[in-house]
């Protein structure tokens, strides 16, 4: 071949070529596959809802009709514990962002559910671990207190230690704790086995995961404070006597 | 036997010129992901599909390819590679895609694909250079299944996530060893899976 390939231009119009190449490319790729991501991110979403209610759609079912049939009303309450008329859609609200802010500012989204057990409130939480965020779902009782259901997830902790966090085993010790004690707002702790919190209810924390566990502690006390308000407000709609 | 000579650069990375054991390549990646099998073999297939189709392409091009910027093309079609796996496993099976999270991307820097690159497919035709990096893909894929295997088994009593030590076997004392589950003990499983290979190949013996 006649072309220097070793020479200059020759290397800055191949640079060129293939970049805009290769751009062009991951641009089709990204473009054509779009759709199918978003759904499956918004799936993927309705799927962790679902989880914090302890349903869990089978194999081929489509989650976005479970989702349908489980979920009756979403709706934002402010910082009082009212309902706002924003029109903002609850289930597009990046509680990432909103977790950042102070209590409140913060849009507060609540998914209602119906299940075999009665009404459910699911609040969204936010928050970090050792490696990135973890985040997940808790789901009320109408009693605006106990807790029905929990679903954590993480974007890398590590595997086998902070990644335990996203199992049943986990997830499971939160059913039946009380995030209030003696009409106090006290959260759940994660200890350590064997300790326990001055106050309130408290589960296992992930042996060689702690800081993951702590991250889900602090996660918990962030993301349900500014909801404190709404679920008074549950409690007196249930009974005007507390419960525990 | 005697192994056909055109299947030679599948064959011999399974063992004699294995890139994980002998040449000690893509170590870090095999810490990493081999606390538990399932991600250890979804990582493999990853890997095997990406460095055969860059090898290929790498051939294709190999002869048009300036010689000062070489690696530069090798990293972008491997990035652009590895950006076209993450996308397509987001599109069609967002859980494995989830489970897996950084390591796909962490695919760039596998040195066992730049070093295939490098020496092999820049000097060696596609069909040859698409072997090579099947059987390096697997070469990498057993190492990591036989460490994922050990360290699942020993570390969390499972295998691809279920239960095989009974638990009896708990009730008699017996528990897991979590020291197996953090990255170290996947160095020390790596160390004697090269003992035992060198002591039946006499002739890697340095």
């Amino acid at each position: 071949m006649a072309l220097n390939k070793n020479s200059i231009p020759y290397t800055i119009i191949y640079c060129a070529v293939l970049v805009i190449a290769v751009a062009v490319g991951l641009s089709i790729v990204y473009q054509s596959l779009r759709p199918a991501q978003e759904k499956n991110i918004a799936d993927d979403k309705k799927r962790q809802i679902l989880s914090s209610i302890r349903i869990s759609p089978e194999k081929g079912e489509n989650v976005a009709d479970v989702y349908d049939r489980y979920i009756t009303e979403s709706f934002l309450v402010n910082f009082n514990g009212k309902r706002t008329d924003s029109a903002t859609d609850p289930f597009a609200v990046d509680v990432a962002a909103q977790v950042k802010l102070d209590d409140n500012k913060r849009l507060l989204p609540v998914f209602e559910a119906k299940t075999k057990d009665g009404a459910k409130y699911i609040i969204p939480v936010y928050g970090a671990g050792l490696w990135g965020p973890i985040w997940g779902y808790v789901a009320f009782d109408d009693n605006g207190d106990t807790i029905y259901g929990a679903y954590f997830s993480h974007q890398g902790e590590t595997p086998g230690l902070g990644a335990e966090i996203e199992k049943p085993q986990f997830q499971d010790q939160f059913q039946g704790k009380n995030v209030f004690c003696d009409g106090n707002f006290t959260s759940i702790a994660v200890e350590k086995a064997g300790q326990k919190p001055a106050q309130g209810d408290y589960v296992n924390a992930i042996s060689g995961g702690t800081i993951t566990s702590k991250g889900v502690q602090t996660m918990l006390e962030n993301s349900l404070r500014p909801y404190q308000a709404f679920l008074f407000s549950l409690q007196e709609q249930k009974n005007p006597v507390k419960s525990n | 036997m005697a192994i056909n000579k055109k299947l030679l650069p599948l064959v011999n990375p399974l063992s004699k010129d294995n890139p994980v054991i002998v040449q000690v390549l893509g170590i870090c990646s095999a810490l990493a992901v081999t606390a538990k099998l399932e991600p250890a073999l979804v990582m493999t297939i990853s890997v095997t599909a990406v460095l055969a189709l860059s090898n290929v392409l790498i051939s294709l091009l190999r002869k048009t390819i300036p010689t000062s910027i070489r690696i530069i093309v090798q990293l972008v079609v491997v990035a652009a590679l590895v950006v076209i796996v993450d996308q397509v496993l987001k599109a069609w099976n967002y859980e494995v895609s989830k489970a897996l999270s950084v390591f796909i991307g962490l695919i760039i820097t596998n040195c066992i694909i730049m070093g295939r690159l490098e020496a092999f497919s820049m000097s060696n035709r596609p069909w040859p250079s698409f072997l090579d990096g099947i059987g390096n893909g697997l070469g990498y894929g057993i190492i990591l299944v036989i460490v994922a295997f050990f360290r699942e088994l020993l570390g969390s009593g499972t295998l691809m996530g279920y239960q095989v030590i009974p638990e009896s076997w708990y009730a008699a004392g017996y528990s897991n060893n979590g020291m197996m589950i953090l990255p170290p003990m996947a160095l020390i499983t790596v160390a004697c899976i090269i003992w035992v290979h060198r002591s039946r190949n006499k002739d890697l013996q340095e």
